[in-house]
């Protein structure tokens, strides 16, 4: 069926009887909203962030982007927010990688246990999520606590200083981003591994293959689009994300998506806001036309 | 069936671990909401529902839940309308020019949420927008869309053409067509999209930041400030009423599914 579907988009549709430019007139409200109250606003902050200065950068060559090579403070908060969504994506897309691998390969049952404890992640607010973490993490906190156990023998040992903090630290804000991030490497990593003929493993272990070579050599290339596809995902997520940041790291942790927030709310710099947006915005699109070489997009919105 | 190496328990085992991990976490909520005390904390000596009943007693909680319904639902309704019209025209064209409006309907899913926030505060200045009903619910309208295309078009993928072609040889006009031939025919996937975009609505706090102050005033809003004020116990008990409501309706659709699953 769905074979038929898509050979008869390739061949142009066999009976193009009526009038299908009416349903033109299906789409006119719907791209009416979109290209003037979405594009058009994006298009503006693009504008702006080539015309109004921010201080001293009127006279500088590459007007505000050179507080991207010069600004000090900007550079800092740019290499912690790469960092911190390098380890999130990294830790994310592992643990993801397992949970599915799991769902794959176990009962329908199981299968539907492990599945609802990522919908319902899924779906809850991620104010809310932020806020359990919070109190967990919190001094004090009972997560807190349980890994101050740990904490404490290593202090001992001479092998870390201080005290351990958790909220508002760079700690804190990585355990709350893999926390959010995790649904979205399971789900397309499950969708991808599903599509996996077993039949190709059973063969692999017919000629010989241990279950680990099977594993390595034939399963992990064969859920590489999936790997890639979800790695970019959640990199991309991760970048221009918000709230978790900014509640769990408390404005000790600040990333991109925050201090452009702070940039307009509290000091009112269009320029920089808008420099910051933009270059954000270039390197999420940057992504996500490398991922769509790689995974067909429309598999991940079903489409297809 | 081979049986299975050490290897793979090893890895069930992990993957239950970050399974607990998801949802564990979650339940600390619980029992803060029915604490005794004023600040956030663990019931010390009885159990209360005193934060649950400030909910509805405390005009603060009560007008911002009020609020966010209305305009999550309105919303909701609007992206609804316009993506089941944008989602059923792609399907009926299905050509080249379908293809770029259904990457058109998808970039507010792609742009990352602080880069359009900052986009909708700059034009809603020009517009005399900001701290409005109808700047919320235009912005809102926009971001839901997406959902909506997404979910209805899956479920336009399996509808045979035929049964439209059906319609209009019989003498149905277009809109006659759309709405009793194709809209009966995808409900599931136009309902499950105003679901979708109910909860992004209702969840959304980027936007809110931005674009609305003092007059607006939404449930995430209130959430927001009350986990950095991080004392009022009634957070925790909006947080323990949503992680309730959401296993409720998670609850229903997967066994709903299930149901259906088994007819087949």
């Amino acid at each position: 069926m769905a074979n038929a579907t898509l050979a008869a988009q390739a061949t142009g549709r066999p009976a193009r009887a009526g009038l299908p430019s009416v349903y033109w007139l299906l789409l006119l409200p719907p791209i009416i909203l979109i290209v003037f109250f979405y594009l058009v606003p994006l298009a503006q902050i693009l504008t702006i962030s080539f015309t109004e200065f921010d201080a001293d950068a009127a006279t500088a060559p590459l007007g505000n982007y050179s507080m991207l090579f010069v600004d000090e403070g900007i550079q800092r908060m740019l290499l912690r927010t790469a960092w911190v969504c390098v380890i999130t994506t990294f830790l994310t897309v592992v643990l993801g990688y397992i949970v599915a691998y799991a769902m794959v390969n176990v009962g329908p049952r199981q299968r539907t246990l492990l599945m609802f404890g990522v919908l319902l992640t899924f779906w809850l607010s991620v104010l809310i999520r932020a806020f359990a973490w919070i109190i967990l993490l919190r001094n004090r906190g009972i997560g807190y606590e349980a890994v101050d156990l740990f904490y404490q023998p290593l202090r001992d040992l001479g092998l870390v200083e201080g005290r351990l903090r958790l909220v508002r630290s760079e700690t804190g804000v990585i355990i709350g981003m893999v926390h959010f991030m995790l649904p979205y490497a399971i789900l397309p990593l499950f969708a991808n591994m599903q599509g996996i003929d077993q039949r190709v493993l059973l063969a692999a272990r017919g000629l010989g293959a241990t279950a680990s070579g099977t594993f390595w050599r034939v399963w992990v290339p064969l859920s590489f689009p999936g790997l890639i596809g979800a790695l970019i995902l959640v990199f991309v997520f991760s970048l221009g994300f918000f709230v978790t940041p900014a509640l769990l790291g408390g404005g000790k942790v600040v990333m991109i998506a925050e201090y452009i927030w702070f940039s307009m709310e509290q000091t009112l710099r269009w320029g920089l806001a808008t420099m910051l947006a933009t270059t954000i915005l270039v390197a999420t699109l940057t992504l996500i036309v490398i991922m769509s070489r790689v995974v067909d997009l429309r598999t991940m919105y079903g489409a297809k | 069936m081979e049986r299975r190496s050490w290897h793979f328990y090893i890895m069930l085992g992990l993957a239950w671990t970050v399974v607990a991990f998801l949802v564990l976490p979650l339940l600390v909520v619980v029992p803060v909401s029915f604490t005794d005390q004023r600040f956030l904390s663990f019931p010390q000596e009885t159990i209360s529902f005193k934060h649950y009943a400030n909910l509805v007693a405390d005009p603060f909680w009560r007008n911002s839940i009020l609020r966010s319904l209305f305009v999550s639902t309105v919303s909701a309704t609007f992206s609804t309308i316009l993506g089941t019209m944008c989602a059923i025209g792609c399907w009926r064209l299905a050509n080249q020019y379908a293809e770029w409006v259904r990457l058109l309907m998808l970039t507010p899913i792609i742009v990352p949420s602080v880069v359009h926030a900052l986009a909708f505060y700059r034009t809603w200045i020009d517009l005399g927008l900001i701290d409005t009903y109808a700047g919320v619910i235009l912005s809102h309208t926009i971001i839901g869309l997406p959902y909506v295309v997404i979910t209805v078009s899956a479920s336009l993928a399996n509808i045979d053409l035929r049964l439209e072609q059906a319609a209009r040889s019989l003498g149905a006009d277009m809109s006659k067509t759309v709405r009793w031939v194709l809209v009966p025919l995808v409900m599931p996937g136009i309902l499950s999209g105003a679901i979708f975009a109910f909860i992004i609505s209702w969840d959304e706090i980027v936007v809110l930041l931005f674009i609305t102050s003092r007059n607006i005033y939404l449930l995430p809003k209130a959430i927001w400030d009350g986990i950095n004020e991080n004392v009022d116990p009634t957070v925790a008990a909006v947080a323990s009423l949503l992680i309730g409501v959401t296993l409720v309706i998670l609850l229903v659709q997967m066994s709903w599914r299930g149901l259906r699953g088994a007819k087949r």
